[in-house]
């Protein structure tokens, strides 16, 4: 039914634009979302692709609505995506949780901006790492990607949908005003090349099929609305049967398999970028658009004879933390280079604390980090007693 | 086992009902059992398919009908039932989706949501009960308590307007309105059936007892009392203006069907927006392609470390 698209080629493309064109070769048919700079784009060309595609789109009322109508769609067995920017997340953080307790497959993009509040609605900032985390109430294990340029915007929209699909949760795409509004050359492979993989259906007939019972990977097969199952599927603390229960017991189940699905699933949901790491002294650690910064800053360390390397997160949710912990038993220090006043440098300094120093190169945003910043850092940690 | 015995132990809703989840959670004279049997009722009378039909609850006592309905059955968050439906409903529009929550989810914290759908004429069906109360958590004041009448959060009776539900609705572009008690239990199942079959949306307001908390704190009887009382108050009258029949302690409580027009739905206007257009661009792929020919180099694909140039 799913018509599979046919755009490829080499396009000088938005990051917006790829963002959303990776969503319709993933098979995406939902998008539901509310304007907001600089994530408006996407909503733009999935209200313009969709149709075409015998998708829906709908722009709701506002955010709180766009994430409880992409959990709605993906029930009804549609891929469906959202995009906004920090102010929609905080509104889709109630529904995040509904996402994450109901297991629903969907995708939530961040283009993040200046922030606290309105902050700089124009320009960039990263200070939603924490929030993608941690932004709704309660244990749960979750996934943030974080691209660094308009290809991978379009290729991790791919992976986005495929972690969704395969792990049953919200995942989120966490990227900038500037990889959303810059434009690069994107090449779009045909369909068939892709990886795509969907969610897993029950086999089982209606009469047996219990929607929360998982298999030995964690995850419950799925069945959609009107396929004759008459399921039900609830935000309460669920058993297997997915019928509220109010106990101890079943509370320990629910909660603790959201949490273990992710980090027993880590090693296949991680992906880093490594540049000459093994045998490095310092390794600098960044992610989406502060690591594009790194690289030159890395050159000029390495001029000045620092034995200097480079950890890019693709993946920051689930946090690398075997990667940092075994790096840091080799190395004297790292340096976190974030669009921040200090937030996954929490997660290094937790993972490198008995081995390694942790040095920051924060920024509040709205602009980008000074490259003598990041080599004088380097230099400090490389040269340390 | 005779025939005669089987028609004792199967009551007629055993099969919309999840009976394994019997006792359910409800207090003794709550109008909640009885407007749900009259949305099994009225599914049936409208021989739609079960298998194609979804409920929707948000949080609440009501929201709790999505739990003890043998169909697929959502129970979402607090307000958030409808746009959860709407998606529901756009991602497969061959489903029934019916809303089942109340009157603070739906028109407090969920009231912009109610009237966007509304807005749009969303092909979905939203039953509303009203208490004129929070009652799941014991009694605060609702948009839907009467000047006057006392809640927890309202301990020298409510000094704020209440929202007139169907008023409402109508203004805001539905299909099908209509209000009844809890009372009037084979007119609101016809009602529900109506909807069922009907396209657009679809509201029907339940005006039900609660008999613990709203019962309580005003008129101290019980929820029967509360059903007589209901009933002696009723006035049908089908060719009332929505608008100026708000529910008050002592009035009248006008039920009918006030509102029953054909307007165009949302997926009716969308395919008849994009008609000309699929013409117009089902090509648009393939030319884009065309004009992008220095195809693709390899595929991408994330297998541990890339090179970033
Ligand atoms: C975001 C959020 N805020 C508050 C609550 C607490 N809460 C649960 S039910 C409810 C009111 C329900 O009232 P109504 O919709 O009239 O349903 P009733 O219980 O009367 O059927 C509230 C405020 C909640 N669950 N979630
Ligand atoms: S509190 Fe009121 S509405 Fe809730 S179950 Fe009891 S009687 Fe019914
Ligand atoms: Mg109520």
């Amino acid at each position: 039914m799913i018509k599979k698209s046919k755009l490829r080629g080499e396009f000088f493309m938005q990051g917006d634009i790829a963002c959303a064109e990776g969503a319709i070769a993933a098979g995406c048919r939902f998008f539901g979302g509310y304007p907001i700079t600089p994530a408006s784009e996407i909503a733009e060309r999935m209200a313009y692709r969709l149709p075409l595609v015998d998708g829906a789109f709908i722009q709701y009322e506002d955010e709180i609505a766009s994430m409880a109508g992409i959990i709605g769609a993906s029930w009804a067995g549609a891929k469906p995506m959202t995009a906004t920017s920090g102010p929609g997340i905080s509104l889709m953080n109630e529904n995040i949780g509904l996402g994450m307790m109901m297991e629903t497959p969907c995708v939530v993009i961040n283009v993040q901006r200046g922030s606290p509040s309105t902050g700089l609605p124009t320009s960039w900032g990263q200070a939603d790492m924490m929030q993608a985390r941690w932004g709704s109430h309660g244990d749960y294990g979750s996934i943030s990607l974080s691209p660094n340029s308009p290809q991978e915007f379009f290729d991790l929209t791919i992976v986005a949908f495929n972690y969704a699909e395969k792990y049953r949760l919200p995942v989120f795409v966490v990227t900038d005003a500037v990889v959303g509004h810059m434009t690069e050359k994107v090449v779009i492979p045909p369909v068939e090349e892709l990886d795509i993989i969907d969610r897993k259906y029950t086999n089982k007939k209606p009469a047996d099929y219990r929607p929360y019972d998982p298999d030995d990977d964690l995850i419950p097969p799925f069945a959609k609305a009107g396929d004759g199952y008459r399921y039900h599927s609830t935000g309460l603390t669920h058993d297997e049967r997915g019928y509220p229960v109010m106990s101890e017991e079943c509370q320990r189940r629910c909660a603790k398999r959201l949490v273990d699905k992710i980090k027993k699933n880590a090693d296949d949901i991680i992906i880093t970028e490594e540049h000459d790491i093994e045998d490095a002294d310092v390794v600098v650690v960044s992610y989406g658009i502060s690591s594009r910064t790194v690289i030159p800053a890395m050159e000029k360390a390495k001029e000045k004879g620092v034995k200097v390397g480079f950890l890019r997160l693709v993946t920051v949710w689930p946090f690398p933390e075997k990667q940092i912990r075994e790096l840091s038993k080799q190395i004297k220090g790292f340096v976190v280079v974030e669009l921040n006043l200090g937030q996954v440098v929490l997660e290094v300094e937790r993972c490198a604390a008995k081995h390694a120093e942790t040095k920051l190169v924060g920024h509040p945003g709205g602009g980008m980090h000074k490259m003598d910043d990041i080599v004088n850092a380097i230099l400090e940690v490389a040269n340390e007693q | 086992m005779s025939n005669k015995k089987q028609h004792i132990l199967e009551h007629p809703m055993d099969d919309l009902l999840r009976m394994d989840r019997i006792p359910h959670i409800w207090c003794p004279g709550c109008g909640l059992g009885s407007d749900v049997a009259a949305f099994a009722d009225g599914l049936k009378r409208a021989e739609v398919d079960f298998d194609k039909v979804a409920v929707v609850s948000g949080i609440g006592c009501t929201g709790r009908v999505a739990g003890y309905i043998k169909l697929d059955s959502y129970h979402t968050t607090h307000g958030r039932a409808i746009p959860f439906a709407t998606g529901l409903k756009l991602a497969n529009r061959d489903l029934t989706v019916v809303v089942f929550s109340g009157d603070g989810d739906l028109f407090a914290i969920g009231g912009n949501h109610l009237i966007h759908a509304a807005r749009r004429n969303l092909d979905i069906n939203v039953i509303c009960v009203n208490n004129f109360i929070y009652g799941m958590t014991g009694g605060q004041n609702a948009p839907t308590t009467p000047l006057g009448a006392y809640s927890s959060t309202a301990p020298f009776g409510n000094y704020e307007a209440p929202f007139n539900l169907v008023g409402i609705t109508a203004a805001a572009g539905a299909n099908y309105v209509a209000r009844w008690t809890t009372v009037q239990a084979r007119r609101l199942s016809q009602s529900i059936a109506t909807a069922a079959k009907k396209k657009g949306f679809c509201f029907i307001e339940v005006v039900s007892p609660c008999a613990t908390v709203f019962a309580r704190k005003n008129k101290g009887g019980t929820g029967l009392d509360l059903m007589k009382e209901f009933r002696n108050r009723t006035v049908i009258d089908h060719k009332a203006d929505p608008t100026q029949i708000p529910l008050t302690m002592d009035d009248e409580i006008v039920c009918g069907e006030f509102v029953n027009r054909e307007d165009p739905t949302f997926w009716e206007n969308v395919q008849n927006g994009i008609k000309d257009q699929v013409e117009k661009n089902a090509d648009w792929e393939k030319i884009q392609s065309e004009k992008n020919k220095r195809l693709y180099k390899k595929t991408l694909k994330y297998e541990g470390s890339r090179d970033i140039g």
